[in-house]
């Protein structure tokens, strides 16, 4: 069997981004990218599928600018075997990409799709879903445990108040949330061996698919900043402000 | 045309988020309906025609809706959604789970997170982890969202009557089968509608001390506990009591903040809160940057002083 897992190019978790003075977005020049978080677990643990003898071959996915190659090369890092890019300059909205995945999907007839619940970047957490909608199969997002057999999986779903148990025929997508592993760190001879394996460059019309933008931004603008209060030198005092001059207590 | 609202329900009654939902669909013009899927919801689809501001409630009934499986849920939603200019989810696990479905089978772009509404078509969403409001106008015909609920108030509960329509419920998909739950049972509100929360971060240093230390201040001020990230990493507090960019997105009356160093991600989550206290040992840790009120303490002595001092 086959697993496919889209990953995505964002700005490194760590990069606190600034909005551009003009208001068309935010300064992404010169910082540090990395893979999505979310993705990097999702590789890992197509790669411990394949460890287990449970899949055959992982493929990942980016769709972007040509610096997504990178992103595909730590993929394949931390044990992929070849890479798919979709190259394309033009802005990629959740529902493109899930378009663009659809079409890989049946080129390729992976038995599983794994992807990251959401991207850092903007947050939107729509394209697993949207891509199980387009290819009429079943979901479980947010996935905090997957055991795979070879004609079903089960996933162990975060949800509010604590977790739920689904059983998926397959093919099936699954989103992963952040406590289903923990990716390991990737090393040198690894990446060595990664530089050699294939990546193969697609162009959007390749796959017939139109990416046109649903939403458009009008602007990006800071939030509103919160100052800091006052430092309170006792817990007496705290608690006189809370009751006093805040009533929340 | 008109708006519905999916609502978030346990067949009984309607949850929370399902009120803040009905607020932000009032605000994008035209009639508010809300759909209850569920098996036996009568109950909630009693309470929703409760809802101030709510023109027709539609129920769908059927076993195969117990547990609110996306494909299901978006199935039926589809069945209905021509007849709306706007399709409505709380940004729930429950909301986000099924919305981004059925936008996909519209051929539609989901406006996700939403936290304010300009005009019908044009909505604000935060993006990286909240540093940055986006203001989006969508090109389509039908809007698929979801509502961050800290964003909007809820509606009353009460004042509403309105009719209840029976739907011919879809067929079941038959690709995914619930299997079962471990939903943790407590007495404390909960962490998305709590007018008080407690969370411990990192410097809790087990989940036994979690437990002792907040635990009682949470039962002496009725609220709910939550956890940073890091305290959630390290197994000291469950997964679902995370706040933060991808946890819950969380703004309470009251947030104290015990032994958390204030990382963007988690400031994402809480920032929104009317009166943030802060109780951290260092004095330069980040969330005493937006704290309303800051105690450089260590924690394992004022968090016993702070219950004893509210009696």
């Amino acid at each position: 069997m086959k697993v496919l897992v889209p990953v995505k190019r964002v700005v490194d978790y760590n990069v606190k981004v600034r909005v551009k003075s003009d208001g068309t977005g935010v300064d992404i020049a010169n910082v540090k990218m990395s893979m999505n978080p979310f993705d990097e677990i999702a590789i890992e643990e197509a790669v411990r599928l394949k460890e287990k003898g449970l899949v055959t071959e992982v493929i990942a996915v980016s769709c972007g600018v040509t610096q997504c190659q990178e992103t595909l090369r730590t993929a394949m890092a931390i044990g992929a075997d070849r890479a798919i890019l979709v190259e394309t300059s033009d802005e990629l909205q959740p529902l493109a990409v899930a378009k663009l995945l659809k079409a890989l999907l049946d080129k390729e007839q992976p038995g599983l799709v794994i992807l990251g619940k959401q991207a850092i970047d903007d947050d939107c957490n729509q394209t697993g879903q949207m891509l199980a909608a387009l290819a009429d199969l079943p979901q479980a997002t947010f996935a905090s445990k997957v055991e795979l057999t070879a004609d079903a999986v089960s996933v162990t779903r975060e949800v509010d108040g604590g977790a739920e148990t689904l059983k998926l025929t397959l093919p099936a997508i699954i989103t992963t949330d952040l406590r289903l592993n923990e990716p390991r760190y990737v090393t040198l001879p690894n990446i060595m061996k990664a530089k050699k394996k294939p990546m193969e460059v697609l162009k959007p019309s390749d796959l017939g698919v139109d990416v046109k933008a649903h939403l458009k931004v009008l602007k990006v603008s800071e939030p509103p900043k919160r100052s800091a209060g006052i430092k309170v030198p006792d817990v007496a005092t705290l608690v006189s402000k809370l009751k006093n001059d805040a009533k929340v207590i | 045309m008109a708006s519905l609202v999916i609502a978030e329900h346990d067949n009984a009654t309607v949850k929370g988020a399902t009120l803040n939902t009905v607020t932000a669909a009032l605000k994008c013009g035209g009639d508010v309906h809300v759909l209850i899927a569920g098996s036996n919801a009568g109950g909630a689809a009693a309470a929703a025609a409760q809802i101030a501001g709510v023109a027709k409630v539609l129920h769908a009934d059927a076993a195969y809706f117990e547990h609110g499986l996306a494909e299901n849920i978006a199935a039926q939603v589809l069945a209905i959604a021509k007849d709306y200019s706007h399709l409505l989810f709380p940004a729930t696990a429950a909301g986000k789970n099924v919305a981004p479905r059925v936008a996909a089978k519209l051929d539609v772009g989901q406006i996700s997170d939403i936290t304010k509404v300009d005009a019908a078509d044009t909505f604000e969403r935060p993006i990286y982890a909240g540093n940055a409001i986006a203001t989006v106008q969508s090109l389509d015909a039908i809007k698929v969202i979801t509502v961050r609920t800290t964003g909007f108030d809820p509606a009353a509960t009460t004042g509403g009557s309105a009719s209840i329509d029976t739907l011919a419920s879809v067929a079941d998909s038959g690709k995914s089968v619930f299997v079962g739950s471990e939903i943790a049972k407590n007495d404390r509100p909960e962490l998305t509608a709590a007018k008080i929360i407690v969370s411990g971060g990192r410097a809790m240093g087990s989940s036994e001390k979690f437990n002792e230390v907040l635990t009682p201040l949470a039962d002496k001020l009725g609220a709910a506990l939550g956890a940073s990230r890091a305290a959630v990493d390290a197994g000291y507090a469950p997964n679902d009591w995370q706040v933060g960019q991808t946890g819950k997105i969380v703004a309470p009356q009251l947030y104290i903040a015990a032994g958390i160093s204030g990382a963007i991600q988690h400031l994402a989550g809480m920032k929104d809160s009317k009166v943030i206290v802060a109780i951290n040992k260092d004095e330069e840790a980040p969330i005493f940057s937006v704290a309303d009120y800051g105690l450089v303490a260590d924690l394992f002595v004022a968090v016993p002083e702070l219950v004893k001092a509210l009696g």
